[in-house]
């Protein structure tokens, strides 16, 4: 008799997991790739020299991995009183879930702000005797091992210390690990002095740097988070800290997917119209005039109604929230990918312009080389720099769109944690009294440090890829 | 260019100045207002109907009701609330006929009701362009000459004006429009299964708008409506069918308000529409103000209506308003506010931070301004915070006529029906369901907790331990304590599904909720709802959409569980328990009973308490129609909210109603107190501005220096 | 030149006639006009009667694309696209689906949007200017380097945050200006300082640093070396020559968006209760007014284009050179 092997959970696809992973692996090809190359090998050091790079790089690496994680979802499966498994949960978690189950399962009430061991809203309780009084209730979760009034800020500092600690261990653990591995562990005093110094071609001090600060955020906020609502918590009590790192991968599906769903069509149009001209030229010159006239906003209200109005409709197709909410963000990626497409899509076409009389390609036409291989050959691998720097460009001033379309109603799903929402729902928070800043802010750093990381990434792309704006900084 | 920016500079902050002397800088309104004695509010939306036939929401009838005048209006003061006349002579009784149309005694069964109205002669209409005549007599703004709309897209542009009598025709009128099938009044269902003659009359009205022009005038004085008839110049009577004593609450409304046919012509002119020139745009009537300034996009303004009756403030009230200041003005002629400005303001927050400064004069309190305004005092009494009672507002708190709840649809095969297993599902998710919790985190602890339909304040309601609901709650110490989780999963267990799984086949309960939600403060309350449901192992499925789409799918039927609200039309435990009769079901008929609850006993006492009057025995029936639907469950009861209200210590004679909504002509304001506490509650605060000032100094100031540096390195 | 113009006007036609069959198409995929009916109707007062008779009132009683039952031209001109979408080219808007006179309303809501915009636009191009010359100034010290370090950290910002902030700080806590309103004339003079202050700020980051790369091109250029070589000083070399040709770059890459300057920005008029077409706009999508929103993206579309003609024409003035084909 054969037992059926059971799985404890079951893998859930949703449509941008798939086109995430899709995205990290045509990065890791594309990294392989660049590695082979000589020349691409060298534009992508001077990316590198750049300190600010450097530690960008090391920033855009978490939040993607937060993103990454934050993308494999699963179903648990239920158990009946036997032990057999009768079917899965129907509620979707991913890794990061898992990863910061305290976060996600410490929910309180209502309001705390960060370190709060107290509710921020009185609460009415009846007192024996039926005297009614509005207390700050205990929170059920902040604080919740304290012994005394005072034991507070002991107990952070020796969790901070706990923290700090660790991620001194992981960091020189890490430090000595690439030591040994690229150096064969000689010469330590040597490397040690190097690395102080700064003293290499590519900024490795400034790496380090980033990576231990990143750590040590890591480790301390961890060490607290078990204990504490490091950023306070919502309304109804979910913890801030983890509605911010939910909401990465939010930011990060809109930045990537939406470039990366109109990078076909913007490459296909853009290079065919430079380089067939005549009526091709004129119909997609005519394609996208007629799109980008249309103002973005109101071109993604538009589609974006039409989709509510969709999903009212079907609404009893979608088994989850989640699946729903996803349908929502993956069609604002498509969208917002119809409105960026157009820009990058001129570009292509004037670079095929002038590249089609460029010599090589001509010599190529005369040695009777077939189109396609012409374009794939000779066209696509020049303009493929532009393609870059526009898609690194437009991460950011799309992750800021999140948030304003999301103001304005037509942007991400309310149900989906993101900046939009966060920041959205912030402003009635505003208007308390006491203050409810908590969620503002941990909105605008998260933000912040990803569109910054972005940009000086971003910056340094476009100077290395774009000999014109090399020459002038 | 430089000495040019610089006189710039000079001149705009002269301005500012000279400006700030006579009212503080963020003063929002013109220089000029500073002492007028004016009311200050908002309105959120643009409203969409102005007109009386079609109007039926709150913030249509902020304007309607200082507008028009229905014959009957309530009490200002007295508490139960109280019909008495308006423009009518006295609020009479109907005489009641059989079929026959012979005049039978109050008690025996009756064919028809006959409502007779006198109106009290000399009233006259505001002073309107409808009305405008020229030197022979002629109407000068009708026929309106072909060109003469040119350039005219407000009323004000048409400058001559004029006023008549009201007369018993124009109420007649008024119902006439009602009945009117290309108005689509939004009782005009109701009031068909009322007044005689009706769906005859709209008949008659569809078969002329077949040869009439799309919005043409058609004089409804020339088609009768059998069972409204004008008996003289101030006389008129409404015929309707059986007994429906609440019917005299409808004429209280705007629906019932005098219109001048002169107003309907006039505004039906052709090219008006286009114009924004309609009637639904300028209301026409005999109120104690008029609205001069309509523009939704900005600002409505109501002004006194130089021909209004005279009406004088009442000289009696409940108890304690005379020790409120509330009978100060006893017998005074209205109104007291010679103007009411109303400013758009979309959202809560600027409003409540406004009002703070002293720019509005009442404001709600909203959930997440509430610690910052009231206290609850030891026995359960709000009481207003220091800084509240520093600024000497005043605090207004009682429990709204109204009803919040959740609602399962009863024809749906999980948790509809009337089985054991269904009633024990659906009772075991009234008791997960933390209403209490609910009050406490979204509404601040301004609401009662329900527990039948009728909330306080109606007849019927009962307090204490014979009003609680014996399946989700017990009584002990004195209070209602709502029963225990364990108790909700027996009987979710006894239902079928033990820790929230199926018994049959195993698999997790899984249940949609139809919830209206746009907003990210709706998402904070859908994430609460899941968490009732998961209390109970109940995966709860949200399903949102705009309020259009949900409200179509309660009509289908396509609900599951939903949130609704009701608020009372008038003080009647009939506008309640209706919500629960069967023959009105959502789906069937297109009634208010949203959950389609239908059950043949609580059916045939709400016929039988329906007409009832006030008295013990009614009480005693609705007691048994409440406990029937206790047991049944079909609503989660949820609760009834606190309306609380903030006065301006310039603000007097504020008295919540929630039946009147003409209260503006009671209300009086001390302009010079608001000119001096306005002034002293917003001085600019400057100093930052110094520091920001400072810091940029302190970044340029190194430029500066590098600059210096620089141009005396410069090689020659 | 009035040659080039007429040619571009003529493109412009089947542009903005795509323009309509794109948001005609896309609203109407899902909706329907019952939909809208009983949307614009309210639940109360839906009844079949009362469908039809808004749908007849408000024009989307016929076919959407195309009417089989007439005849010959009417086959195309009887009907709700016809009807509805081709008059805009005539600047005849209707009535929105909520009865009042669009056009109306766009003549009357477009000043407020130009009281905000307009002074944002130039201070902004001013301030931006400023900054720019003062980073390149001060190019390759530690000033440049913090300066534009600034510029970066103030573009990573959201607009929200501006916003947000600014109405908090001014508004509430020191009570410099009304919080939000407006007010017509002279009056708007309050309500509309600190949108465009925030309306500057929150524009310095990007542009800033775009110009500063104009100015850094310019700089290296041969000419403004022989003038330095001429002993010129730095800020006369800055003012009289970098300035003068950097703003050629700068005038082509801000005159596109000067036509759309009479739309006003959905956000801010929406935050600070500016009556301005971006609030216009706002309401008319939440309300799912689709005459409204139709009119609003024409207009758009079509300023957007009359933008490009004008960075065109603006080439040709300040470039001789280049001439327009």
């Amino acid at each position: 008799m054969s037992v059926p092997m059971v799985l404890p959970f079951k893998l859930v696809m949703l449509d941008t997991d798939f086109l995430l992973y899709a995205l990290f692996a045509v990065l890791i090809v594309l990294i392989t790739r660049v590695r082979r190359n000589a020349s691409l090998r060298q534009t992508w050091r001077r990316v590198f020299e750049r300190p600010g790079a450097m530690a960008a790089v090391v920033i855009l690496a978490v939040y993607a991995a937060i993103a990454l994680l934050d993308s494999v979802h699963f179903r648990t499966a239920l158990y009946a009183p036997d032990g057999a498994v009768t079917g899965y949960s129907p509620q979707i978690l991913s890794v990061l879930d898992i990863l910061c189950a305290p976060l996600r399962l410490h929910t309180e009430h209502t309001y705390s702000a960060p370190f709060a061991e107290h509710a921020l809203v009185r609460e009415t309780v009846m007192r024996p005797g039926g005297r009614v009084q509005r207390i700050f209730p205990r929170l059920i979760w902040g604080g919740r091992g304290l012994a005394g009034p005072f034991a507070r800020t002991r107990d952070i500092l020796q969790r901070s210390g706990r923290g700090l600690v660790e991620a001194l261990l992981v960091w020189l653990m890490l430090l000595c690990g690439v030591w040994l591995v690229r150096e064969g562990g000689r010469d330590p005093r040597l490397a040690w002095r190097r690395l102080w110094r700064g003293d290499s071609k590519l900024p490795w001090r400034t790496f380090w740097l980033t990576t231990g600060l990143v750590l040590l955020i890591g480790t301390v906020v961890a060490n607290l988070a078990v204990e504490y609502h490091v950023l306070g918590t919502d309304q109804v009590g979910i913890d801030v800290l983890y509605k911010s790192l939910k909401s990465i991968r939010t930011g990060v599906v809109i930045g990537t997917v939406a470039t990366l769903v109109a990078l076909p069509f913007a490459i296909v149009l853009g290079i065919a119209a430079g380089y067939f001209g005549g009526f091709v030229d004129d119909a997609i010159q005519y394609l996208y005039t007629t799109l980008s006239s249309i103002p973005g906003v109101l071109l993604i209200a538009a589609a974006v109604l039409s989709l509510d109005l969709y999903l009212g409709q079907h609404a009893r197709e979608f088994q989850s929230v989640l699946e729903r909410a996803d349908l929502r963000l993956l069609f604002l990626c498509l969208i917002l990918g119809i409105t960026s497409w157009t820009t990058l899509c001129r570009l292509l076409r004037g670079e095929t312009l002038k590249l089609r009389e460029a010599e090589f390609v001509q010599a190529a036409v005369a040695l009777g080389e077939s189109r396609a291989r012409i374009l794939r050959r000779h066209i696509l691998p020049n303009v493929m720099h532009i393609v870059l720097i526009t898609l690194v460009l437009d991460f950011s001033g799309l992750v800021l769109s999140e948030a304003v379309l999301t103001y304005v109603g037509v942007g991400v799903d309310p149900s989906t944690y993101s900046w939009g929402n966060m920041i959205n729902g912030a402003r009635l928070e505003l208007a308390r009294e006491p203050v409810v800043w908590w969620n503002l802010g941990a909105a605008f750093i998260f933000m912040f440090m990803l569109v910054l990381a972005a940009n000086l990434f971003a910056d340094a792309v476009r100077d290395a890829f774009d000999p014109r704006f090399h020459r002038s900084s | 260019m430089r000495r040019s920016a610089q006189y710039t500079i000079a001149v705009l902050a002269a301005s500012i100045v000279i400006g700030g002397c006579s009212s503080p800088w963020n003063d929002p309104y013109p220089a000029n207002q500073v002492h007028g004695d004016i009311v200050y509010s908002a309105f959120t939306a643009q409203p969409k109907y102005l007109d009386p036939a079609r109007a039926y929401s709150a913030d249509e009838y902020v304007f309607l009701g200082q507008i028009y005048e229905p014959p009957f209006q309530y009490q200002y003061l007295d508490r139960p609330y109280r019909l008495v006349p308006l423009t009518a002579t006295t609020v009479s009784k109907p005489s009641y006929l059989d079929s026959a149309g012979h005049r039978i005694a109050a008690g025996a069964h009756a064919a028809y009701s006959v409502y007779v109205i006198h109106i009290r002669p000399g009233i006259r209409y505001q002073p309107d362009p409808c009305f405008a005549r020229t030197a022979d007599g002629a109407y000068r703004y009708y026929p309106l000459q072909p060109g003469a709309l040119k350039g005219r897209y407000r009323l004000s542009d048409f400058h001559h004006t004029g006023t008549r009598e009201l007369t018993a025709a124009d109420y007649v009128y008024e119902i006439k429009r009602l009945a009117d099938p290309r108005l689509h009044s939004p009782i005009y269902g109701l009031m068909s299964g009322y007044i005689v003659g009706w769906k005859q009359f709209g008949k008659t009205l569809a078969a002329v708008y077949q040869d009439h022009r799309q919005g043409a005038f058609v004089d409804l004085r020339r088609y009768p409506l059998t069972g409204v008839k004008a008996l003289g110049r101030y006389t008129y009577s409404i015929t309707i069918r059986g007994r429906y004593p609440q019917f005299r609450y409808w004429l209280a409304m705007p629906f019932f308000a005098p219109m001048p046919w002169e107003a309907d012509r006039f505004f039906s002119q052709p090219g008006m529409a286009a114009h924004n020139i309609t009637l639904n745009w300028y209301p026409v009537g005999t109120g104690p103000y008029m609205l001069t300034v309509n523009n939704p996009n900005r600002e409505m303004v109501l002004k006194r209506n130089p021909n209004f009756h005279k009406e004088t403030y009442p000289r009696h009230g409940g108890p304690g308003d005379a020790a409120q200041g509330l009978l100060h003005d006893a017998g005074k002629r209205l109104p007291f506010v010679n103007e009411a400005v109303f400013s758009l303001e979309k959202e809560s927050i600027p409003y409540w931070n406004k009002f703070l400064q002293g720019y509005y004069d009442r404001s709600g309190i909203g959930a997440e301004n509430f610690d910052q305004v009231v206290r609850i005092g030891p026995h359960g009494h709000p009481r207003l915070t220091r800084e509240m009672r520093r600024r000497h507002m005043s605090l207004s708190a009682q429990v709204q006529t109204a009803i919040y709840f959740y609602g399962f649809n009863m024809l749906d095969p999980v948790v509809g029906g009337y089985s054991r297993r269904a009633r024990d599902l659906r009772r075991a998710i009234s008791v997960a369901i933390n209403i209490e919790h609910e009050i406490s985190i979204f509404q601040n602890g301004r609401a009662v907790p329900a527990q039948g339909p009728i909330p306080p304040g109606i007849f019927g309601y009962r307090e204490g331990q014979a009003g609680i609901n014996p399946y989700v709650y017990r009584w002990a110490h004195g209070l209602p304590r709502r029963r225990s989780l364990a108790y909700a999963r027996r009987l979710l267990a006894k239902a079928g599904y033990p820790n929230g799984r199926s018994a049959r086949t195993g698999r997790q309960l899984v249940l949609y909720f139809d919830a209206v939600a746009t907003g990210a403060t709706d998402q904070e309350m859908l994430a609460w709802m899941r968490k009732q449901f998961a209390k109970l192992n109940i995966d709860l499925v949200v399903r949102a959409t705009d309020y259009n789409r949900f409200q179509d799918k309660v009509r289908r039927g396509d609900v599951q569980i939903f949130s609704w609200g009701w608020n009372a039309d008038y003080p009647d435990p009939e506008n309640f328990l209706f919500l629960l009769y069967g023959p009105n079901s959502k789906m069937a008929s297109g009634g208010e009973n949203v959950t389609n609850y239908n059950d043949p006993a609580f059916n045939r006492l709400f016929l039988q308490v329906k007409d009832m009057g006030n008295t013990p025995a009614r009480a005693r029936l609705i007691g048994k129609m409440v406990r029937i639907a206790q047991r049944d469950a079909p609503w989660v009861w949820g609760y009834y909210p606190e309306q609380y209200v903030l006065s301006q210590p310039w603000y007097f004679n504020a008295k919540p109603s929630l039946m009147a909504n003409n209260t503006l002509k009671y209300i009086r304001i001390d302009p010079k107190l608001r000119a001096r506490l306005r002034r002293r509650w917003n001085p600019p605060v400057l100093w930052p501005l110094a520091v920001l000032g400072l810091v940029l100094g302190a970044i340029f100031a190194p430029a500066i220096l590098e600059y210096r540096r620089r141009e005396r390195r410069r090689p020659l | 030149m009035i040659r080039y113009i007429i040619r571009r006007a003529l493109y412009a036609i089947p542009i903005l006639f795509g323009v309509n069959l794109l948001t005609f198409v896309l609203f109407f995929v899902v909706n329907s006009p019952n939909d809208m009916a009983r949307f614009h109707l309210g639940f109360k007062r839906v009844t079949p009667q009362a469908i039809v008779q808004w749908k007849h009132d408000h024009g989307y009683d016929k076919p959407m694309l195309f009417n089989d039952r007439a005849k010959g031209v009417q086959k195309i001109t009887q009907t709700v696209f016809f009807q509805r979408s081709m008059k805009l080219f005539v600047f005849d808007f209707g009535r929105s689906d909520e009865g009042r006179d669009i056009g109306y309303d766009i003549r009357q809501r477009m000043w407020p949007s130009l009281a905000i915009a307009l002074p944002t636009f130039v201070i902004g191009i001013l301030v931006n200017i400023t900054t720019a010359l003062f980073l390149v100034f001060f190019r390759s010290t530690y000033l440049d380097w913090l300066g534009r370090l600034a510029l970066v950290a103030m573009m990573s910002v959201s607009s929200l945050f501006y916003i947000i902030g600014g109405q908090y700080l001014f508004g509430k806590t020191l009570r410099l200006v009304p919080i939000s309103g407006y007010a017509p004339g002279l009056h708007a003079f309050k309500f509309v300082v600190l949108p465009v202050v925030i309306g500057v700020i929150s524009g310095i980051g990007a542009s800033g640093r775009l110009y500063r790369a104009f100015f850094l091109e310019e700089i290296e250029k041969d000419y403004v070396r022989t003038a330095r070589a001429k002993g010129l000083s730095e800020m006369s070399v800055l003012f009289r020559h970098v300035l003068k040709n950097a703003m050629i770059p700068i005038l082509t890459s801000v005159v596109v968006v000067v036509p759309s300057l009479f739309l006003g920005s959905l956000i801010m008029e929406s935050f600070f209760g500016i009556p301005g077409l971006g609030a216009y706009t706002l309401d008319a999508i939440n309300a799912q007014d689709f005459a409204t929103v139709r009119a609003m993206v024409f207009l758009g579309s079509l300023f957007y284009i009359v933008g490009l003609a004008l960075t065109d024409i603006t080439y040709m003035l300040v470039d001789p050179r280049i001439r327009l084909k």
